[in-house]
């Protein structure tokens, strides 16, 4: 079952690894713009939860902790936004950019002492004789413990946005503040609590990169990461199955363009490094013309700071 | 014995042509293009900024540095900034700095300026200096050439440019006189430091077979990757990256900038300070190879410090007969060429598929 | 208990005290991180913010500089300022800016090396011209398929650096670069150069444009109908569209005008400055440029001052790197600061804090 030399079920048991950071932070920010803020911070929270998770991983020996830590790191900076938008009202664009900006500078700063060390080893899950079954096993039963995870999640964040009375809050603060407010929901904070799971979100996609995927702690390791999560949320119009499927496209491109090369296919490479790029921004056009169905998606409150007059 | 002293002094500076007399202390300046922490080419550069230190101690203030300039309207702005500051002699570590690092030259002609990697030097005050890595990298692929149980060798490149198809075509060259039946797949990257990418690339290429992967990109990430399948191995690029050790990383090309660094400080101390421009290898310390550790039998360890020995001895990594990829003749039998066709290398050598992108 | 009540109008006092305000707050802030870094922290805010305007030894080149360095962000933040305010969110000046770099060199080094007073403004027109069109992308997709402008600007901006990339490699690389990338010196080809316009001061072609553009944006906004539509538009979409606005045409000509502005600090930059098309010639303008916007509060004297207090911290930042030894990550967390300081005391001109209840 070979593609041009290349092996489908290597190919999707790959694309899982690749897609998981970007997967995370994106179903954050989905929950976060669902609630009708947006944060363009993302790859700022997410380098930060990766040199923090490195960091209580090294010095614990724990790479659950580690997470953790990553988490817990990404949902502390979100917090400065969430006061900044949600208290002082400031320009979220402006504070999400500058969020990004502050992330990075101090994440190079925790980060000094921890260049050059290896990080405890997050093994994969044991599943036995799941493993060995012929393809399936191993596209789906050789991973570590947070690609499992990040699915789980993805049902998660679906369910409690689908079913549950936190979910229709949230939505209902994301669609129309005034209304949310005048029906007694504390708009800002059930924003706040958004945010800050948006943070932890970022923090342990980050600390995935950090910590399984590289797993190493250099400067800039998220290296735009942050910037395809945001992608992916507007790709996904703001719906979690779509999540996965964006952030499976999206690390499903990167890999088989790295794949095709590896495999002496001649390929014109700088034009098909834009191929992820450009690929996302078609099927966003075919997503969304027809009955415009994205425009119709977007949260109304998105973007727009709330501030309760009466 | 007056008239000795100046006739002697003016021999001396006849002799010398450049900066007559020495310096009681010199201000040392550096310009990185990374952040120190990247673990490689600006972590390289900046334990050479250290060495000096260490070398001259008080005579020699090495204490200013700026890591991450973008290349272009900013390098030539902190390289301004540097010169009105009174540095003496500044180092500008890479290649992009170097038209500014001629403009500003210009501009001021007491201060020197020494550019790595590059190849103007539009003033009497400009020097370059590079490292002919592709020298390590035929240590690397007789390594490699031994090792590989499958015969593919994988190659992460970061951009098609001289200095890396050197080492691609370097390494196969080595890889192919202990190993014929030896392989090579490249992977380009187009980036010189991004660990998710490089991670992939090298998961890309294990995928295909690959046990030994070589790179030319700066971060420990295809190690990582190579660490988690048993059997692959790799090697240490621009710093040692010991934590690798003994397996995957199996050895490592080292970019030693320090001999250089205190040659030159040296020299503009005790006043023999000259414009050059320098390409030294293996033989003058400026490419060290790591530690070859154990996970290497015996006799490829020595076959591969035959091949360091040779190349320090005089023997050309690139020594004819040698074939382009598509079969048209390079190198007659026992030719080498010249530094500066190689400086330019733009073509694959016979065996090695696939085309370098345009 | 604290209480916020909005003002009718923005506070004037309050406008101008308010970014006072946050430098000093920063310097605080800031102060307490150098301390902890092992710095003097009162020497390295001199540093950052004295040294280069009248330190001696530096003030009379890197005055000057600060020019050179906001030039660029205020030209792409007065273009963005206008789609900002209209509620049309172009993300992607970077990857304008990088085209209109492009495309302006592209024409110079097909001219090369010819002479001739034609070739510059023709290259001016191509770099407002190949900005205009990468900015059309989103434009003409948002207009006809309702795609997400945000979205498709920013990717742009990542296929931009791909194209970037190959250029610098194929298409403009330097025939007589010894196969290194990175296309000609463009600021050492005369009829193509973007020199200093009197010598020491500064002042090029793209230091003229922006401020041309910030005049013009000024008169724009106040006076001109497209500025009442533009204003309109963001502060009421349902009234602008009874007022016979048309979002189409807004989003055309908003896009346009900043992707074309981009495009041209694009042209001046890789003709002037930076000097060459190379693979990292994109340095980020186009994303700090989204954030002078932001701090000159859309007005375009407003971006004038920020764009000029934005390139004081980089300026004064790269000295207290090389004078002081603070690492580089160290300044970039002080960026980030004196921004959220300068967003957060903002409230202050729009808010009137009270103490106690509501009536």
């Amino acid at each position: 079952m070979d593609l041009g030399g290349i092996n489908p079920a290597v190919l999707i048991a790959s694309l899982m690894v690749a897609s998981v950071p970007i997967m995370l932070a994106a179903l954050g920010e989905l929950v976060v713009e669902k609630a009708g803020v947006l944060n363009l911070g993302v790859e700022g929270m997410m380098i930060i939860g990766a040199v923090m998770g490195f960091a209580v991983a090294v010095n614990t020996g724990s790479p659950l902790a580690g997470f953790l830590g990553g988490a817990a790191g990404g949902a502390i900076l979100s917090l400065i936004f969430a006061l900044l938008t949600q208290y002082l009202l400031a320009n979220q664009v402006a504070t999400g950019l500058a969020l990004t900006l502050f992330g990075l500078g101090l994440s190079s700063l925790i980060g000094q002492g921890y260049v050059g060390i290896r990080p405890p080893l997050t093994g994969a899950v044991p599943l036995g004789p799941l493993a060995d079954i012929p393809v399936v096993g191993r596209i789906l039963f050789r991973h570590d413990w947070m690609v499992y995870g990040s699915l789980v999640m993805v049902a998660a964040t679906w369910a409690v946005l689908k079913f549950t009375r936190i979910g229709l809050i949230l939505r209902a603060v994301g669609e129309n503040h005034e209304a949310a407010h005048a029906l007694g929901y504390k708009v800002r904070r059930i924003r706040v609590l958004a945010i800050c799971f948006g943070g932890a979100m970022a923090g342990l996609g980050g600390a995935y990169i950090s910590l399984i995927r590289v797993p190493q702690w250099t400067d800039g390791i998220t290296s735009g990461a942050g910037w395809i999560a945001l992608a992916i949320v507007v790709f996904a119009s703001w719906k979690p199955w779509r999540v996965l499927l964006g952030a499976y496209l999206f690390g499903g491109i990167t890999v088989l363009q790295l794949n095709l090369q590896a495999a002496g296919a001649r390929i014109p490479v700088e034009y098909l490094s834009m191929s992820p790029y450009l690929i996302t921004i078609l099927v966003l056009v075919i997503m969304s013309s027809g009955r415009g169905r994205i425009a119709a998606a977007a949260p109304a409150s998105l973007g727009k700071n709330f501030h309760a007059s009466r | 014995m007056k008239k000795l002293l100046l006739a002697t002094a003016a021999t001396l500076a006849i002799a010398g042509g450049a900066s007559a007399q020495g310096m009681d202390k010199v201000k040392a300046c550096f310009v990185y293009v990374g952040p120190i922490g990247d673990g490689g080419w600006t972590f390289q550069h900046d334990q050479g900024r250290l060495a000096v230190i260490e070398e001259f101690g008080d005579r020699v203030d090495a204490s200013t540095y700026q890591e991450s300039v973008p290349e272009g309207a900013d390098a030539e702005r902190v390289l301004t900034q540097m010169a009105l500051s009174g540095c003496n002699i500044i180092f500008t570590t890479s290649f992009g700095y170097m038209d500014q690092t001629n403009n500003v030259a210009a501009k001021f002609p007491n201060v020197k300026f020494e550019h790595a990697t590059g190849y103007k030097r539009d003033h009497a005050n400009v020097s370059t200096y590079d490292a002919r890595f592709y020298e390590g990298r035929a240590v690397m692929g007789t390594i490699a050439g031994h090792m590989t149980e499958s015969n593919k060798i994988g190659y992460i490149g970061s951009f098609p440019i001289p200095e890396v198809i050197q080492g691609i075509n370097s390494s196969f060259i080595a890889a192919r006189k202990v190993n014929p039946d030896v392989t090579m797949s490249v992977v380009w990257a187009y980036t010189w430091f991004d660990p998710a990418k490089e991670a992939d690339a090298a998961k890309a290429l294990i995928e295909q077979g690959v046990d030994v992967i070589l790179q030319h990109t700066d971060s420990t990430a295809p190690l990582a990757e190579a660490a988690k399948t048993e059997g692959v191995i790799g090697f240490g690029q621009a710093s040692d990256m010991t934590e690798f050790k003994p397996s995957p990383r199996v050895s490592s090309i080292i970019d030693n900038w320090a001999p250089y660094y205190i040659e030159r400080i040296g020299a503009l101390l005790d006043g023999t300070y000259e414009q050059k421009a320098t390409w030294a290898g293996i033989a003058e310390g400026e490419v060290e190879i790591g530690e070859i550790t154990d996970a290497v039998p015996a006799e490829v360890k020595a076959a591969a410090e035959a091949v360091r020995d040779a190349i320090v001895g005089g023997q050309h990594p690139f020594t004819g007969p040698l074939n382009k990829q598509d079969g048209s003749a390079w190198l007659a039998e026992g030719e080498t060429p010249e530094d500066g066709d190689l400086a330019g290398m733009n073509f694959y050598v016979e065996g090695i598929t696939g085309s370098i992108p345009q | 208990m604290l209480r916020l009540e909005k003002r009718a109008s923005p506070s004037r006092a309050w406008g101008m005290a308010t970014p006072v305000l946050a430098v000093v707050l920063t310097m605080i802030a800031g102060g307490i991180m150098f301390a902890i870094l092992g710095k003097n922290p009162v020497e390295a805010i001199r540093t950052i913010f004295w040294d280069p305007l009248f330190n001696p030894q530096f003030a009379s080149y890197s005055r000057p500089q600060l020019l050179v360095k906001a030039g660029p962000l205020i030209l792409i933040a007065v273009g963005l300022s206008l789609g900002f305010r209209a509620g049309i969110w172009n993300i992607g000046a970077e990857g304008q800016y990088i085209i209109g770099a492009i495309t302006g060199a592209a024409v110079g080094l097909a001219f090369y090396p010819m002479g001739g007073w034609f070739i510059f403004p023709l290259m001016v027109i191509a770099g407002a011209f190949g900005g205009f069109l990468w900015a059309m992308i989103p434009a003409v997709l948002r207009t006809v398929f309702r795609t997400n402008e945000i979205l498709v600007s920013l990717l742009l901006v990542y296929v931009a650096q791909s194209l970037l990339s190959s250029m610098a490699l194929g298409a403009l690389r330097n025939p007589q670069g010894g196969g290194f990338p990175g296309s000609r010196n463009l600021s050492q080809y005369p009829a193509a150069a973007n020199p200093e316009l009197i010598a020491g001061t500064g002042m090029h072609w793209g230091v003229v444009a922006s401020f041309i553009a910030v005049t013009f944006a000024y008169i724009l906004l106040q006076r001109h109908m497209l500025g009442f539509s533009i204003r309109l538009a963001g502060q009421a979409p349902r009234a602008a569209r009874f007022a016979g606005v048309s979002p189409t045409r807004l989003v055309i000509l908003c896009l346009g005008i900043s992707g074309a502005l981009a495009g041209l600090a694009g042209l001046f930059e890789v003709t002037g400055p930076a000097g060459q098309i190379s693979i990292d010639f994109a340095s980020g303008y186009g994303f700090t440029a989204i954030i002078v916007a932001f701090l000159g509060r859309l007005n375009p004297v407003g971006i004038l001052l920020a764009g000029l207090l934005m390139a004081l911290t980089y300026i004064g930042g790269e000295l207290a790197q090389f004078m002081l030894g603070l690492p580089a990550a160290a300044i970039q967390a002080f960026q980030g600061m004196l921004l959220f300081f300068l967003l957060a005391v903002d409230l202050l001109s729009n808010y009137r804090i009270r103490i106690g209840r509501a009536q």
